[in-house]
């Protein structure tokens, strides 16, 4: 009976066929670590977020008058209206978190490198995307940080010579942040910008399955026709796609293997996402900030300015910088040169664990950098800091820069032939 | 690869078990997605009983109050009225009030809880629409009679109790919302007495 | 409350509006509050004196008596007749009838919403306030505020704590000698000593921040049994993907 349903279906769309391509039969390198996680875990935050995002617009008021008492409406009056809120205002962090992890693995590990340099790209935009996503929602609550910070970010671009000030003005349609910006910020925060990051996903996740993915070893499965014994081949049956064109060794099928596994890794994840939405949804002012608890008032500033913290490294290069075109010029490349990573990087050798000793100090001096960039920007500025953040803007591109030099005649370890293990 | 032969027994179990205990995750999940489409607080407070005082209210006159956004009629029925009512029993759908659309204590010839003062929802059971009090000349639209309700949308008739007349398109009598008399002068619509 | 601070410069950079300071004042030492969210009692002492002392201009917006009352376990008939003092009905917000334009006209600015005042500043910061005020002459009304300097408020308690002065300390500060404020002192005419005065205090702070978020005890509650039932999901989880690992290993 229901084979009969799955064969009507088969004969309408490719189901059955595109469930062995890309999960029963599709071949993952069997030695993924902890760091393999965050792909799925960043799935699932987006899930999340589009579920409570839907629920939340139930009974959010995107108007100037209307924004702020419409989420203490919902947090007060509608039925689990809190906990729908603090789901995805904890998701907005923990999107952020997830995805630092996973760019943080793609650079350890070399997954940028050919042939995965489109898939990193689609990866750099989907984080572009999730940055205007986040920065649009931070505003709809209407509170005192959602109005300044938008302010302050939006009058970056007058840093632009001859267009700025016009350009600040049409971003926001109107001379200061006013409804009008909440409206167009609410149509592109629900709809545009959700839309445009899951056909990104989609694409993203085409591209992986199209060239594979790396793994910890850095050590390609798939190997060239006819190059692999029969006795070396792996039991398990991948799909054609795959196999007709490649020999594949040491991988095994997505599922059950890996969906297993990231249950696991779901699970644990949510214990520690849940403990955060139920027992401290603020964080301490990290992911709610108290002024935001009043309602805009644009004729008052709050004492402290400052990005939510998944903006601060960023947000610490552009204040490093006196001149404010320079400074936002900065803050552009520091995100454009992680795009270009896999140009940057000429080396052969994708993994950490096989590259030369001063690579893998040059990425423990990157995650200072950038853990002491979120820190300076998300803390009061003192001339200590200042100096602190001047010299990590130097350190922060001095990675990319060293990198392109070292990189291309590495001195790299032997690598096995094989995965380990 | 380890040589131990795959138990299948509590490979099925485990993934059974996983299967069943995340199933009731994803179900607990969706517990605040489908609450949060109840009447809120808001909607609550607004549809909480309302007081209406009679103490002005002349012989043969209606007032109008909401109720749940719903308009709610308080009618003073004349001796005359609730004479007549008993005449055209025989054109009437369901004369005898046996359809539930009144609490037990108003399930009578008036349909009230006193027979002078008719309490109704003041919308019509075919498609919403509010229907017009007719008073006096209720004669054009049923013959024999004086006072009645005319639904503008499709021509439904009711009598003063809000019974309907046969064949127009409402199928039912008016509503009764349930109701208490606070004192002489004073009701509460939204609430039956010892009802909370 | 030290943990967000300035960012003037960035502020300057991008000609922000004049900042007109609220109640952002020398950096005090906050008292601990030490209230107790849980402790109904208390919540119902700290919503009798809200009713009475603050709602006289201070709205809560969005928080309304009905669940105001059941959350803290208060009879609706009680809260009505005890509680309520406008006439209002149980389901509608804590507000009041003051006219903002007016009340500008007499604070210099309209008392502020306080729902949410407990989330913006913190519980302690509100204890420290409540007991801060000192006699001053030169403020319209009489008092100032140590956390708040220049407060446009009266002290509205004064009945119940005395009228307090401030006690003041020479300090040596950059080479300089300063007086400085480092507390306050009734004179014992209120109504309560010292430490009830500390009480109804704790009691009224523990109710502004009950407000501030009403949904915390339900969330802390529900947030134990998800996290109990996930950890039971883990272990399921984890067993299952070590059976099936099995194959690889």
């Amino acid at each position: 009976m229901i084979g009969k349903l799955i064969g009507w279906i088969d004969d309408r769309i490719p189901m059955t066929r595109v469930w062995n391509m890309h999960i029963a039969q599709y071949p993952a390198p069997k030695n993924f670590n902890f760091w393999y996680f965050f792909g799925s875990l960043a799935m699932l935050v987006l899930v999340n977020q589009i579920l409570t995002g839907i629920w939340l617009t139930m009974n959010f008021v995107p108007s100037a008058e209307g924004a702020f008492a419409s989420v203490e409406y919902i947090m007060r009056d509608v039925e689990y209206g809190w906990l729908l809120r603090y789901l995805h205002s904890t998701g907005a962090s923990a999107f952020f978190i997830v995805v630092y992890m996973h760019m943080f693995r793609g650079m350890i590990y070399g997954s940028y490198q050919k042939p995965r340099e489109l898939l990193w790209l689609f990866g750099m935009f989907i984080f572009l995307a999730l940055m205007a996503e986040a920065f649009m929602g931070y505003l709809l609550p209407w509170g005192q940080m959602s109005f300044w910070g938008a302010q302050v970010i939006i009058s970056l671009f007058g840093a632009i010579p001859v267009i700025g000030d016009d350009l600040t003005l049409w971003i926001r349609g109107d001379y200061v942040i006013s409804g009008a910006t909440l409206n167009r910020f609410f149509a592109l925060h629900v709809i545009a910008l959700p839309l445009v990051i899951v056909i990104l996903v989609f694409l993203h996740i085409v591209a992986l399955h199209e060239v594979g993915s790396n793994n910890p070893e850095g050590i390609e499965i798939k190997r060239k026709k006819g190059s692999v014994a029969e006795e070396d081949k792996p039991k398990f049956k991948f799909h054609e796609y795959y196999t007709n064109k490649k020999d594949i060794v040491d991988a095994i099928p997505f599922h059950p293997y890996y969906t297993v596994k990231d249950i696991v890794g779901v699970v644990g994840f949510l214990i520690l996402f849940c403990w955060v939405v139920f027992f401290m949804p603020a964080m301490n002012g990290f992911f709610l900030e108290a002024p935001n608890f009043e309602a805009a008032n644009p004729l008052k500033t709050p004492e402290h300015i400052f990005p939510v913290w998944y903006f601060t490294p960023f947000y610490a290069i552009l204040r490093a910088i006196p001149d404010k075109l320079i400074g936002v010029a900065a803050m552009g490349a520091s995100i454009v040169v992680l795009a270009l990573l896999p140009w940057i990087d000429r080396g052969r050798v994708k993994s950490v664990r096989y590259r030369c000793g001063f690579h893998k100090w040059n990425i423990a001096g990157f995650v200072i950098t950038f853990v002491l960039l979120g820190w300076v920007g998300a803390t009061p500025q003192t001339d200590l800091k200042t100096i602190i953040s001047q010299v990590c803007t130097v350190t922060y591109f001095m990675f990319f820069v060293l990198l392109f030099i070292y990189s291309k005649n590495e001195k790299t370890k032997p690598m096995p032939e094989r995965l380990t293990k | 690869m380890s040589n131990a032969p795959v138990d299948n027994g509590r490979r099925r179990f485990l993934t059974i078990a996983t299967s069943v205990v995340g199933g009731v995750g994803a179900a607990g999940a969706a517990v605040p997605f489908i609450a949060s489409w109840n009447p809120s607080e808001r909607a609550k407070s607004a549809g909480a009983p309302v007081e209406v005082d009679i103490s002005k209210l002349e012989p043969g006159q209606l007032i109008r109050v909401e109720w749940r956004g719903k308009p709610v009629w308080v009618v003073s029925r004349t001796p005359k009225m609730l004479e007549q009512m008993k005449e055209h029993e025989g054109q009437l759908r369901d004369p005898q009030s046996q359809e539930p659309q009144q609490l037990e204590s108003s399930t009578n010839d008036y349909r009230s809880l006193r027979p002078e003062i008719f309490v109704a929802v003041g919308i019509c059971t075919h498609l919403g629409c509010s229907p017009g009090f007719f008073q006096g000349n209720f004669g054009e639209k049923v013959e024999g009679t004086d006072d009645g309700f005319y639904c503008p949308c499709h021509g439904s008739k009711f009598d003063m109790a809000g019974r309907v007349f046969q064949s127009v398109p409402a199928p039912l009598n008016l509503e009764i919302p349930p109701y208490t008399f606070l004192d002489e002068t004073t009701i509460l619509v939204g609430e039956e007495k010892g009802v909370a | 409350m030290m943990k967000k601070l300035l960012i003037g410069l960035f502020a300057l950079s991008v000609n922000l509006l004049p900042n007109t300071v609220f109640a952002a004042g020398p950096s005090v030492d906050l008292m601990k509050a030490n209230n107790d969210i849980t402790d109904q009692p208390s919540l119902q002492r700290g919503a009798k004196l809200f009713m009475n002392y603050c709602l006289g201009c201070h709205q809560m917006q969005y928080q309304r008596y009905e669940r105001t009352f059941r959350d803290i376990g208060i009879p609706t008939e009680v809260g009505l007749e005890q509680l309520i003092f406008d006439g209002s009905k149980v389901g509608s917000h804590i507000t009041n009838a003051i006219e903002k334009d007016d009340a500008a006209k007499w604070f210099g600015a309209a008392p502020p919403d306080l729902t949410l005042v407990a989330r913006v500043r913190g519980s302690d910061w509100i204890y420290t306030y409540l007991k801060s005020f000192y006699k001053d002459e030169s403020r319209p009304f009489g008092v100032n505020n140590i956390v708040f300097p220049s407060v446009g408020m009266p002290h509205v308690l004064q009945e119940l704590q005395g009228v307090p002065t401030a006690i003041t300390e020479e300090v040596t500060e950059h080479g300089h000698t300063v007086t400085k404020i480092v507390g306050t002192q009734t004179d014992g005419s209120g109504e309560l000593s010292d430490d009830e005065y500390d009480d109804a205090v704790r009691d009224l702070t523990n109710f502004l921040e009950y407000v501030g978020e009403p949904s915390r005890l339900e969330s802390e509650a529900l947030g134990i049994k998800v996290i109990g039932f996930l950890i039971i999901l883990f272990i399921l989880a984890f067993m299952l993907k070590k059976e099936y690992w099995r194959d690889v290993h």
